[in-house]
């Protein structure tokens, strides 16, 4: 077991354009120990990069994310945030998750599933009728997690072009300055407090409307916490999603073979999307560090009480020691425990409703679309928590 | 006589449990997950609020707590 700390490398990694993993993971990967790396601003951190280390990390309850608030932690911009629940540990994390888990969950999720095909077909439909080319991000990807999250919230999908520069802003790396990002995240929760009152003048059937209630009925979070909760369910509700459906057409179109199989057995889908979430790494590099609140070791290094850990999902899910052929797609793997939705307590709320969305969008594209192809450069986004393409032009 | 302790049955459907983590990262004395799926360690537990958290928080639906036969988690 080593305790010593090497220099550390320069972090992140991966390339912002495309969706490659770079080649410094794997030899972190095979690496004794774990290494330490470096980000724009903060304090060094250890790196877990092996899906052991990783899925212990993240489910540890020695690891805190509330840690994080009070140190100078590793980050890409030079503002600081209070990141709301994925601030959080147990049980005040408890408290609020339990208030949202119900609206998605795999049961509740699946009535959704005739809406989203809905609006999938209904996109689809447009673009035939608008012509070549169109933006699978714009036209697409965007709408339909956008129109979900919205409805299931009680935000009007109208005020998109709005809240999406905001949600951009959210999510940025290092664009803003802190006190820009800060502005920011006022002007977000300023629109978020009036949606509120709205629907507290006029109670509706969704989800702001049931969390209204467990604030001013059951004092179960504070107006801020309320606030913060409805924005990050809008954020998280629909960036990521919009990002994977059109990062699992490029990966799919990387090597055509792939898309093919599933236009001829689209039945393959929903294993194709774990697949995909398996082996798309979205983010840049690893973010929401987790700090050790005693001395712990992981992966034969010992960590000690106040230093941070911050876990590759996506080079976990790359691991060679629990997923054979691990850097190719292959959608009929048995026993697909990826990591892409995270793990532990902070696992991916909306995970059932994610997964539901790219099955259905990825499922409507090879059926209604299967000669899909690129018409033109992509428009990768940067200086982003997530990769993705901001435009993809597409003719079909 | 004795007034009996309240206590819950707790299980976890092996077929619907998606291995999240979320459980055993909540209550790891209650909850193990070193295979692909999670386990309770034991069946029977005190009653207590955390329980019914865990039963809550599973994104698959997956624990089910019982009092004497009556589903008490997740709560509706």
């Amino acid at each position: 077991m080593t305790t010593t700390h090497s220099e550390p490398l320069a972090y992140p990694f991966n390339e912002e354009e495309g969706l490659a993993l770079n080649e410094a993971y794997a030899r972190a990967r095979e690496a004794e120990g774990m290494i330490r790396v470096k980000l724009p601003y903060g304090e060094p951190a250890w790196l877990a990069t092996r899906y052991a280390d990783a899925r212990f990390v993240l489910g540890d309850r020695r690891f805190s994310r509330a840690a994080a608030v009070e140190k100078d932690y590793p980050r890409s911009s030079p503002g600081t945030r209070d990141n709301g629940i994925l601030s959080m540990d147990p049980p005040d994390h408890t408290r609020l998750r339990t208030l949202v888990a119900k609206a998605f969950t795999m049961r509740r999720v699946e009535t959704l599933r005739p809406r989203v095909r809905e609006l999938a077909a209904e996109l689809i439909a447009g673009m035939k009728a608008a012509g070549e080319p169109a933006d699978l991000v714009e036209d697409y990807a965007l709408p339909i997690p956008v129109a979900v999250i919205c409805e299931l919230l009680g935000v009007p999908t109208v005020d998109r072009p709005k809240f999406r520069v905001w949600s951009d802003a959210a999510l940025s790396t290092s664009s803003l300055t802190a006190e820009e990002s800060e502005a920011n995240r006022e002007e977000l929760r300023e629109y978020m407090a009036g949606l509120i009152e709205q629907h507290r003048a006029e109670p509706a059937d969704d989800l702001m409307t049931a969390l209204i209630e467990a604030r001013d009925v059951r004092d179960r979070l504070t107006e801020l916490e309320l606030i913060d909760l409805c924005v990050a369910i809008l954020v998280a509700g629909h960036e990521t999603t919009a990002s994977q459906i059109p990062n699992f057409v490029y990966a799919l179109k990387e090597e055509p073979a792939r898309w093919e199989k599933l236009v001829a057995e689209p039945e393959l889908v929903p294993a194709a999307v774990e697949e995909l979430m398996r082996f798309v790494p979205l983010g840049a590099g690893a973010s929401f560090p987790r700090y050790a609140t005693e001395d712990v070791e992981v992966g034969g290094v010992l960590v000690r009480a106040g230093e941070p850990v911050l876990v590759a999902g996506g080079a976990a899910n790359r691991d060679a020691l629990v997923f054979d052929d691990a850097d190719k797609l292959v959608f009929d793997r048995a026993d697909n425990h990826h990591l892409g939705f995270g793990h532990g307590v902070h696992h991916c709320l909306g995970a059932p409703l994610a997964r539901l969305e790219l099955q259905e969008a990825l499922s409507a594209l090879v059926r209604e679309m299967p000669g899909l192809r690129l018409t033109g450069d992509i428009v990768w986004k940067t200086e982003m928590l997530v990769r993705g393409p901001r435009s993809m032009p597409i003719g079909w | 006589m004795v007034k009996k302790e309240m206590s819950w049955n707790v299980e976890v459907d092996p077929g619907a449990c998606i291995g999240s983590g979320m459980c055993a990262a909540l209550m790891p004395e209650l909850f193990s997950l070193d295979g692909a799926v999670a386990r309770p360690l034991t069946e029977r537990v005190d009653a207590d609020e955390t329980v019914l958290d865990a039963a809550d928080s599973c994104p698959a639906m997956a624990i089910t707590v019982t009092a004497d036969g009556a589903v008490v988690g997740p709560r509706p």
